[in-house]
C-alpha cells in the first residue's frame, strides 16, 4: 500500500497516468511536448522514457489534429489521453470536441465508443500571459455527450483521472494549474469515491459554499475565517461539472438554507447560474436567501497584474457570505 | 507526369512541359494577381491525368498504373456504377416526393467512388463524407440504411464496424483526422490494412485536412486521402479553394499526390489500389485527386443554374463515367443486350425496394432522444428522461380518464 502524506497534484496526475498505462496497454498519452520534455508543467515527466514513443506521443502543434486523431485512435480501440497545453489553446480543437467527440456515440446509436480523455491545465493565478488562464468549463458543460471534471486535491487528481480513462465516455479533465504544486495526502490503495460524486470538505450549518478545482481551497479558507467570526460555513467540492451531483448540494442547502457558488469563470452564463437555478427549484422552501454567485467578470481575462482583482479571493467570497447571511 | 514527390519523379520534364505550354499561348496566361485557373487543369495538364479509359471508351495504358481485369470484373464495375446511379436517382425522386428531407446526389462521381471503393480490401477502413453512396455500396452497406439520416430518423443507420465504413460526416473535413488517427492505430497494432479518407475540393480548404496531412506524414500513417474534386463546393468553384492543382498540395507535406481522371473507373481503381498498397507496406500516406464533376446539385436544396453555365454540364456529360465503360464493354463484346437488360431489371428492383423501405421507415421512438447520449450514463440525462417519460405518460392517463368518462 502506497501512502503519500504529502504529494503534489502534478505528481499525483503523473502517477495516475502511469497506473493507467500499466493497467491497460491501450492507454496512450498524446499532446504537444508531452514526451521528452514531460509537458510544460512536467506532468508527464518520465512517461515516454518508460512507455516509449509509441505510447507517449509528441504531436504536431495542431490542437484540432490532436483531438481529431485521438478520436480515430479511440475508434480503433485505443484510450487516448490528450493534453491541451493551456486552456486558451483548446479552441482550435473545439469543433472536433463539440461536433465529433461529443456526438459520435449517439450518432452511431451506441455502436461506437470514443473514450477520449482531454487533460487541460486551466484557470488563472500563475501570472501568465493572455490565453493561458481561462476557465472554459461552461462552454463544454453545455454540450451533451461530454463529461467535465476538475479535481482539487492530490487524491482526487489521482483517482478521478484513472476513472475518466477507464470509462467509455469522453471526459474533459480540467487541472487547476495554480494548485499543481499544492501537496496533500494520497493513498493509492484506498477505495475512491465515484467520479461524479460531490464531497463535503468542511461541515457547517449557516451557509453552503459550492466550488470545484482551484476555488475549493479559497472556499475552505473562507470557512476557516468565517468560523473565527462565529459563522459556520459548509464547503462542497463539486469535483464534477457535468454531471453535477445536485443531491449532495441539495442536502447541504436544506441544512444551511443558504448557498454561494464560487468559480473563476465569468459569472454570466457560468456553471454558477445552472447551480443557482437548479437549487432554487429544488430547495425553494429551504432557502433563507437568494443563491449568490462569485466569479470572474464579463470581460476578457485581464493582464496578470490585475488577475488578483479578477479572481474570486478570500474577501470577495466573504463579502458574498455576509450578504447571504444578512437576509 | 502525374505523381508528385515519388523517387521516380522527373521534375524537369514536368516543369518544362507546363512552361512550354504557357509560352505557346501567352494570351491565355492569367495575371499573377488573380486566382489563375485555381487548379483546374488546362489542356496541357489534362494530359497528365492518369487515364486508362478515354471519354470515347478507348482503353489506353499508363506506365505507372497497369491494370488487367477480367471481363467479369469489368462487368462488375459497370453493374456497380449503374445500380449506384439508379439508387441515387431514386433517392432524389424520393426527396422530391417529400419522403426525404434532403439528398446529396453523387451523379457524375460514380467512377471515382466505385473505382476507389472496389480497390479496398475488407479489412481496410473507410471514413466518408456524406456523398459516398457508391463507396458504401462497395462496402456492402445496405443502401436503404444511407437514407435514414436524410429522412430524419437517425444520424447514420449502420454499425460502422460491420462494414468498416464509418458514419457519414457532415462537418467538412473532420473525418480526415479520424481516418488519420485510426490509421495510426492500425500502425500501432502492426496490422497490414489501410485507411481511406474521402473529402471534396471544398474540404481541401479546411484546417483539419491540412492537419491530417501533417499528422499522417510525420507518423507515416497508412492512410490514403481520396479527394473527389467535383469542382463545385456548393456554389464556390475550385478557383475559390486553391491556386494550385490539389494533388500538388501533398508534396509540401512530404508525400506523393496524383491526379486521376475521376470519370475513369479503371484509373480510379488502379491508382487507389497502388496507393493502398503503398500504405500497407509502410510507405505512408498518399493523396489522390480524382478530377471529376458534380453533374447535379450540391444537394436537393441547391440550385446550380444560379451559378454555373449549362455548357459546362453538357461538356461533362460527354465524359460520363458510365457511358464510357459501356462503350468499351460493347466494343470488346464483353456485354450483350441480354446482360444490359438484366442490369436494367436489377435497377428496377433496387428502385422499388428503396421506395418501399423508405416509405415504411418508422419514426424513431420518442425516448430515443435520451438513448446513447453517454456510454456510461449521466445523471442529468437520466433525470430528463424520467421527467419526459412522466410527461408523456400524463397524456395517456388523461386519455384513459377521458375514455373512462
Amino acid at each position: 500500500m502506497a501512502v503519500f502524506e504529502k504529494i503534489t497534484i502534478a505528481k499525483a496526475i503523473n502517477a495516475s497516468l502511469r497506473a493507467s498505462m500499466e493497467a491497460d496497454p491501450k492507454v496512450l498519452v498524446m499532446g504537444e511536448d508531452v514526451g521528452k520534455l514531460g509537458g510544460v508543467f512536467r506532468v508527464t515527466d518520465g512517461l515516454q522514457k518508460d512507455f516509449g514513443e509509441e505510447r507517449v506521443i509528441d504531436t504536431p502543434l495542431a490542437e484540432s489534429g490532436i483531438i481529431g486523431t485521438a478520436i480515430g485512435l479511440a475508434l480503433r480501440g485505443y484510450r487516448p489521453v490528450a493534453e491541451i497545453q493551456f486552456d486558451g489553446f483548446v479552441f482550435p480543437a473545439y469543433d472536433q470536441i463539440v461536433t465529433q467527440l461529443a456526438k459520435m456515440h449517439a450518432r452511431a446509436l451506441g455502436k461506437v465508443k470514443v473514450p477520449v480523455v482531454i487533460r487541460i491545465p486551466y484557470a488563472g493565478g500563475i501570472g501568465a500571459v493572455e490565453h493561458h488562464s481561462e476557465s472554459p468549463e461552461a462552454l463544454f458543460a453545455h454540450v451533451a455527450g461530454l463529461k467535465i471534471v476538475s479535481p482539487s486535491n492530490s487524491s482526487d487528481a489521482y483517482w478521478m483521472l484513472q476513472q475518466a480513462i477507464a470509462g467509455d465516455d469522453p471526459v474533459i479533465y480540467f487541472e487547476p494549474k495554480r494548485r499543481y504544486h499544492d501537496k496533500s495526502r494520497l493513498d493509492t490503495e484506498s477505495i475512491p469515491d465515484p467520479l461524479h460524486k460531490a464531497r463535503i470538505t468542511r461541515t457547517g450549518s449557516d451557509l453552503t459554499l459550492a466550488a470545484y478545482g482551484p476555488m475549493v481551497k479559497v472556499c475552505e479558507n473562507v470557512a476557516n475565517v468565517a468560523a473565527e467570526e462565529g459563522k459556520s460555513v459548509e464547503v462542497v467540492d463539486l469535483r464534477s461539472i457535468s454531471p453535477i451531483d445536485f443531491d449532495t448540494v441539495q442536502s447541504s442547502v436544506e441544512k444551511t438554507g443558504r448557498l454561494v457558488v464560487v468559480h473563476e469563470a465569468p459569472v454570466f452564463f457560468g456553471s454558477g447560474a445552472e447551480i443557482a437555478a437548479r437549487i432554487t427549484e429544488r430547495c425553494f422552501y429551504h432557502l433563507e436567501a437568494p443563491v449568490l454567485r462569485v466569479g470572474g467578470f464579463h470581460a476578457p481575462y485581464p493582464p496578470s497584474r490585475l488577475e488578483d482583482e479578477y479572481l474570486p479571493g478570500l474577501d470577495r467570497v466573504l463579502d458574498a457570505v455576509d450578504r447571504a447571511l444578512a437576509y | 507526369m502525374t505523381v508528385e514527390g515519388t523517387a521516380e519523379r522527373k521534375t524537369a520534364r514536368g516543369g518544362s512541359k507546363r512552361t512550354t505550354a504557357k509560352k505557346a499561348t501567352p494570351t491565355k496566361k492569367a495575371p499573377q494577381s488573380q486566382a489563375g485557373n485555381g487548379g483546374r487543369p488546362d489542356e496541357a495538364e489534362q494530359d497528365q491525368l492518369v487515364q486508362l479509359l478515354t471519354p470515347e471508351g478507348k482503353r489506353v495504358e499508363h506506365p505507372d498504373y497497369a491494370i488487367d481485369l477480367s471481363p467479369e470484373e469489368l462487368r462488375g464495375l459497370y453493374r456497380d456504377m449503374v445500380l449506384t446511379r439508379c439508387f441515387d436517382a431514386e433517392a432524389t425522386t424520393l426527396q422530391r416526393q417529400g419522403e426525404l428531407g434532403l439528398w446529396a446526389s453523387l451523379l457524375g462521381q460514380e467512377a471515382a467512388q466505385i473505382g476507389s471503393g472496389r480497390a479496398l480490401r475488407d479489412d481496410d477502413y473507410v471514413f466518408p463524407t456524406y456523398r459516398e453512396h457508391g463507396v458504401a455500396w462497395c462496402r456492402g452497406v445496405d443502401p436503404t440504411n444511407l437514407l435514414g439520416m436524410f429522412r430524419g430518423v437517425n444520424h447514420g443507420g449502420w454499425d460502422p464496424n460491420s462494414n468498416n465504413f464509418h458514419l457519414y460526416t457532415i462537418v467538412i473535413g473532420s473525418q480526415t483526422l479520424h481516418a488519420t488517427g485510426y490509421a495510426m492505430g492500425v500502425q500501432k497494432d502492426g496490422a497490414d490494412s489501410a485507411v481511406i479518407a474521402y473529402f471534396g475540393d471544398g474540404a481541401s480548404s479546411q484546417g483539419d485536412v491540412a492537419e491530417s496531412f501533417t499528422f499522417s506524414a510525420v507518423y507515416n500513417a497508412p492512410v490514403v486521402f481520396f479527394c473527389q474534386n467535383n469542382q463545385w463546393a456548393i456554389s464556390e468553384p475550385t478557383e475559390k479553394q486553391t491556386r494550385v492543382p490539389l494533388y500538388q498540395r501533398a508534396r509540401g507535406f512530404g508525400f506523393p499526390g496524383v491526379r486521376v481522371d475521376g470519370n475513369d473507373v479503371l484509373a480510379c481503381l488502379a491508382v487507389t489500389k497502388a496507393a493502398l498498397e503503398r500504405a500497407r507496406t509502410g510507405q505512408g500516406p498518399m493523396l489522390i485527386e480524382a478530377f471529376t464533376y458534380r453533374m447535379g446539385a450540391h444537394t436537393t436544396s441547391d440550385d446550380p443554374t444560379k451559378y454555373r453555365a449549362d455548357e459546362e454540364r453538357l461538356a461533362w456529360e460527354a465524359k460520363d463515367p458510365i457511358l464510357r465503360l459501356r462503350t468499351y464493354l460493347e466494343s470488346e463484346g464483353f456485354v450483350d443486350d441480354a446482360y444490359l437488360a438484366a442490369i436494367d431489371e436489377e435497377s428496377e428492383a433496387l428502385g422499388k425496394r428503396v421506395r418501399d423501405v423508405v416509405r415504411a421507415m418508422p419514426d424513431p421512438d420518442t425516448m430515443a432522444i435520451f438513448e446513447n447520449v453517454y456510454a456510461d450514463g449521466h445523471a442529468l440525462v437520466d433525470e430528463e428522461r424520467a421527467q419526459f417519460a412522466a410527461y408523456q405518460a400524463s397524456f395517456a392517463d388523461a386519455d384513459a380518464i377521458a375514455e373512462g368518462n
